[in-house]
């Protein structure tokens, strides 16, 4: 079995390709990044979750 | 800010396909440079502290607004851009970018970089960020640009946006300094862009595009030209007396919009066969010191923010 070779398209495009690779890798980075920074941030990051959780009702102050 | 490389479209390496280059092209990398620098500067300027992370990528979605209108500009200019000197190299009228890519690119890209920038920062930023991608894409570019011969003034708001939009995605609002940055741009808009419709011979008159050159003549441009450094002074000022101003900031102030207004009545002075016998040296040199001016303006508010950090600096 052999591999076919490329078709012009491809290597014509090649560059294109590689950059619209790089740009989506860094993309998916940046939101990677973001949420770790967004939850190192300490914000609440837990609901109720579909029952009554007390721990996260914030204290009456009276 | 202007790019004003000229581009030769003769050449033989002209590719007849686009490459991954030609789209960066379209998002006009020059102007997103200023983007990122006054919107990174309004972003850490702000009295709130933002996460280092979430402030470079929101600065980052910022730029990506900017040249996604970049790109819509593109669309809609190609007619103009096809016949101006300085524009004619331009993806889209140099043949290797379709006019709808070119559209279907800058919608997409506003699109993702509203929404990134409101879950990476705050959704306020992100419709202010959206309403300048409208106003320079549908504003300016679309109404104003072919139709008043104050397209720059008008229009130069969008470019002035990115400081404040930076300062939103600290405090989530806006506030005297923010605008006090906005108007900074504002005014320094019309004599950076005149005088380059002086040195720019013809450009805009044989696009028929209504530059204050072509409607009201060169003397005019001149004029105005003083005008609006002369008010820009007090504007530099101000800024440099709120709260993110300083004595450091004050001063650079000072100096700088001496010199702004000194350029600009040299340039008054001369008529046009003085500026045709040096070719347009003052107008050229003014052009470039606008761009230093609007640079060292906005350092001194960062240096202002560096020294209050260590007890300086600041009223």
């Amino acid at each position: 079995m052999s591999f076919r070779p490329d078709h012009e398209l491809h290597r014509r495009r090649m560059g294109r390709n590689l950059g619209i690779g790089l740009v989506l890798v860094v993309f998916v980075g940046l939101v990677f990044g973001l949420t770790i920074a967004k939850i190192s941030g300490g914000g609440q990051i837990s609901g109720f979750d579909h029952s009554v959780r007390p721990e996260l009702v914030p204290e009456e102050t009276q | 800010m202007t790019d004003v490389r000229t581009h030769q479209i003769d050449s033989p390496a002209l590719s007849p396909e686009a490459g991954f280059g030609d789209y960066v092209a379209l998002l006009k990398p020059r102007v997103m440079s200023l983007v990122v620098f006054t919107a990174l500067v309004g972003l850490l300027v702000a009295p709130v502290p933002v996460h280092p992370f979430v402030g470079l990528t929101s600065v980052l979605f910022i730029a990506l607004g900017a040249g996604a209108s970049g790109a819509l500009n593109m669309w809609y200019d190609a007619d103009i851009d096809r016949v101006m000197r300085r524009t004619r190299g331009r993806p889209v009228p140099a043949g290797k970018v379709a006019p709808q890519e070119a559209l279907a690119v800058g919608l997409g890209l506003s699109g993702i970089a509203v929404v990134m920038l409101g879950l990476a920062a705050n959704w306020f930023a992100a419709g202010f960020l959206a309403f300048t991608i409208f106003f320079y894409a549908v504003v300016y570019t679309i109404w104003l640009k072919r139709a008043t011969p104050q397209n720059i003034v008008i229009g130069g708001a969008a470019g002035a946006f990115p400081p404040m939009i930076g300062w939103a995605c600290a405090t989530g609002g806006i506030s005297v300094e923010s605008v006090a940055m906005f108007l900074l741009i504002f005014m320094w808009t019309p004599p950076h862009f005149w005088a380059l419709a002086l040195f720019m011979k013809g450009d805009y008159e044989n696009a028929g595009v209504p530059m204050l050159t072509v409607t009201h003549g060169r003397r005019a441009t001149r004029a105005h030209i003083l005008v609006y450094s002369v008010l820009l002074a007090p504007v530099s000022v101000g800024a440099a007396l709120t709260g993110i101003g300083g004595p450091v900031a004050l001063a650079a102030a000072v100096v700088l919009n001496v010199l702004f207004v000194v350029g600009a009545l040299r340039i008054w002075r001369r008529d046009e066969v003085q500026a045709a016998a040096d070719a347009y040296a003052v107008e050229k040199r003014f052009f470039r010191f606008s761009l230093a001016y609007l640079f060292l303006c906005f350092v001194s508010f960062l240096a202002e923010a560096a020294l209050k950090s260590w007890g300086l600096g600041g009223w």
